[in-house]
């Protein structure tokens, strides 16, 4: 079944516009699971508890306040918190174009597929050709279901996406911190972790790598509601190898003797 | 009695405050390796929240507490009287464990075996989802060091799987600046494939609208990213609205301070504090990470807040 929009909106160049559709490019297949009371197994509730009376605060009278010292909170007020909402658009501005690569990944958030809507391909077409012939991905600005978004907007496969991106606060840069400092490095124990890496190396294959554990939930599962026993093991931490050089030769000769697949087999 | 929401996230609540839990709770604490040289290292979240988080309180401005309830009224739980279930139909329920969770995979909970090494430009940043930083325990330094310096040597991402609070990741093990991160990734099927839907592409490109669009793009060209585009202004424009009602003095209301009602920020500091104190050794001690914790945070009680990451298995991404 074909996967459907999840929002509209325009892209806007300029005076050019772009009409699209927006799609999730993420699934989710997680378990979900339920908070409940051990004694009936039924799900929770939740509420907004005073600590000093133990009673529950109706959502209607529940202020909002922050705390802007350690003694005082400024009240805000629902009409205020409403007036700090961005305004309702389908715009999607785009505001800057960078080389391809220059928004880092660490700001990256969640990406979505567009799509042109109606009969936008033709300016669809146009504008994803400009951005590949440009080597650029654009900035784009957008208000979607009451908030406002940044977003890297640029060409997968031939189809544009837009990736919402974190905010500057949200992140601790890499750059901020600093760098694991110690005496010179071992040269042999270089050119040992070296040879070691390049005998583990092999493309990016991303169908290689399963969510076997999400299987073995389930399977959890499934045992207990049957009323059986499930078998589980226990957590253990693997003993350390006290020596680096040691433990680095010893890769290497277990790495020669093992056939490739079994070493990159994964736990 | 009030109408209640039903709990939006699908998770328990947090552990009572004990003695073992501290600022760093709730980060994963196992062992990289690579061959047979492990690395013991503590995994901290690059991700803070920025928002400014509003307070709940009540009518006469007391700090309110979310509490959880069941079919008797007024009676609020502990969180021993909670338990996680799995709806299996409708309203029944297979109630799972934390054991039992850690338990169905014991060796990938405490292992990120780095036994592929792929081009980190092969892997499509679209896949990242959450980064962390590593912090070796002091003892592991020069392991640290030398996988990183290996790793960035030759332009390689080392990848793995593992089950970090009931949730199974991929990562790619990232090096740079002497540093390792962890960017956990989207399985395969978790992102979904163009062809899933349906985008029409079959429109031909008219090479004078391309053009168009290259000037207008040239005209708003900038040779990198300038992170102002990416403050939240939203959040500046609450504060300074903030701002202004506290120097007119209007709303502004005694607030009392209860240990558990420390402010997020106080948090941030201690995790870099904490950051920085691992990697430059600006603390002596040999002690795992798992077992130290910033000296600053050492009396203070953990806040009141929940985990920022889901503790049940593939809880939902709001």
């Amino acid at each position: 079944m074909a996967v459907r929009a999840m929002w509209k909106g325009v892209l806007r160049v300029a005076d050019a516009s772009v009409p699209i559709k927006l799609y999730s490019a993420i699934q989710d297949h997680d378990i979900h699971f339920r908070l409940l009371h051990r004694t009936d197994l039924t799900p929770v509730t939740q509420a907004m508890v005073h600590p000093g009376t133990n009673e529950v605060v109706s959502h209607d009278k529940v202020q909002r306040g922050y705390q802007v010292s350690p003694g005082e909170i400024v009240l805000l007020k629902p009409e205020e918190l409403d007036s700090l909402t961005p305004e309702e658009s389908r715009d999607i501005a785009l505001t800057r174009f960078v080389p391809v690569g220059a928004i880092d990944a660490q700001w990256y958030d969640r990406p979505y597929y567009l799509g042109p809507d109606q009969d936008a391909g033709a300016a669809y077409g146009a504008l994803t050709a400009a951005l590949e012939r440009g080597k650029v991905e654009g900035l784009a600005h957008w208000v979607m279901r009451k908030k406002a978004y940044v977003g890297a907007l640029r060409v997968h496969a031939g189809v544009l996406v837009l990736v919402s991106l974190r905010h500057t606060e949200e992140v601790v840069a890499i750059e901020s911190l600093e760098t694991p400092e110690g005496p010179a490095l071992d040269k042999k124990e270089l050119v040992m972790a070296q040879q070691l890496m390049a005998m583990l190396e092999e493309d990016f294959d991303p169908t290689a790598y399963r969510d076997e554990y999400r299987d073995q939930v389930m399977t959890l599962i499934d045992t207990k509601r049957r009323g059986q026993k499930p078998k589980l093991g226990l957590v253990k931490t693997k003993p350390r190898a006290g020596n680096l050089k040691a433990a680095l030769a010893e890769s290497l000769r277990t790495a020669q003797r093992k056939p490739r697949e079994k070493l990159s087999a994964s736990a | 009695m009030p109408p209640r929401k039903p709990p939006k996230a699908e998770e328990p609540p947090a552990p009572p405050p004990t003695a073992e839990t501290s600022v760093v709770r709730g980060f994963w604490t196992g062992n990289i390796s690579f061959g047979l040289v492990s690395i013991p290292v503590t995994l901290i979240s690059a991700r803070r929240s920025g928002r400014a988080s509003l307070r709940m309180l009540a009518p006469d401005g007391t700090q309110l507490r979310r509490r959880y309830f069941g079919a008797q009224e007024g009676v609020a739980l502990e969180n021993s009287d909670i338990v996680r279930g799995y709806e299996f139909e409708k309203d029944r329920f297979v109630v799972v464990t934390d054991e039992e969770l850690e338990g169905v995979a014991p060796k990938l909970s405490q292992e990120i075996d780095l036994s592929r090494f792929v081009p980190l430009a092969d892997i499509d940043p679209m896949r990242f989802e959450h980064g962390y930083f590593l912090i070796p325990s002091k003892r592991a330094l020069k392991a640290y060091r030398l996988l990183a310096a290996t790793m960035e040597e030759r332009g390689r991402a080392g990848m793995a799987t593992f089950v970090m609070r009931g949730k199974q990741y991929l990562v790619a093990i990232i090096a740079r600046a002497g540093l390792l991160r962890a960017e956990t990734l989207r399985f395969d099927d978790e992102l979904r494939s163009i062809a899933e839907l349906e985008i029409d592409k079959s429109a031909a490109v008219d090479a004078p609208a391309v053009e168009a669009f290259a000037r207008r793009i040239e005209e708003l060209r900038a040779a990198s990213l300038d992170t102002r585009d990416l403050e939240d202004t939203h959040t500046q424009r609450l504060l300074e609205l903030i701002e202004k009602k506290r120097n007119a003095g209007k709303d502004v209301v005694a607030a009392a301070v209860t240990p558990h009602e420390e402010s997020v920020d106080a948090k941030i500091v201690d995790l870099m504090e904490y950051l920085k104190n691992s990697i430059t050794g600006g603390d002596a001690s040999a002690e795992t990470p798992s077992r130290k914790r910033p000296r600053s945070a050492q009396h203070k009680a953990p806040t009141s807040r929940q985990p920022k990451k889901p503790r049940a298995p593939r809880t939902p991404r709001s």
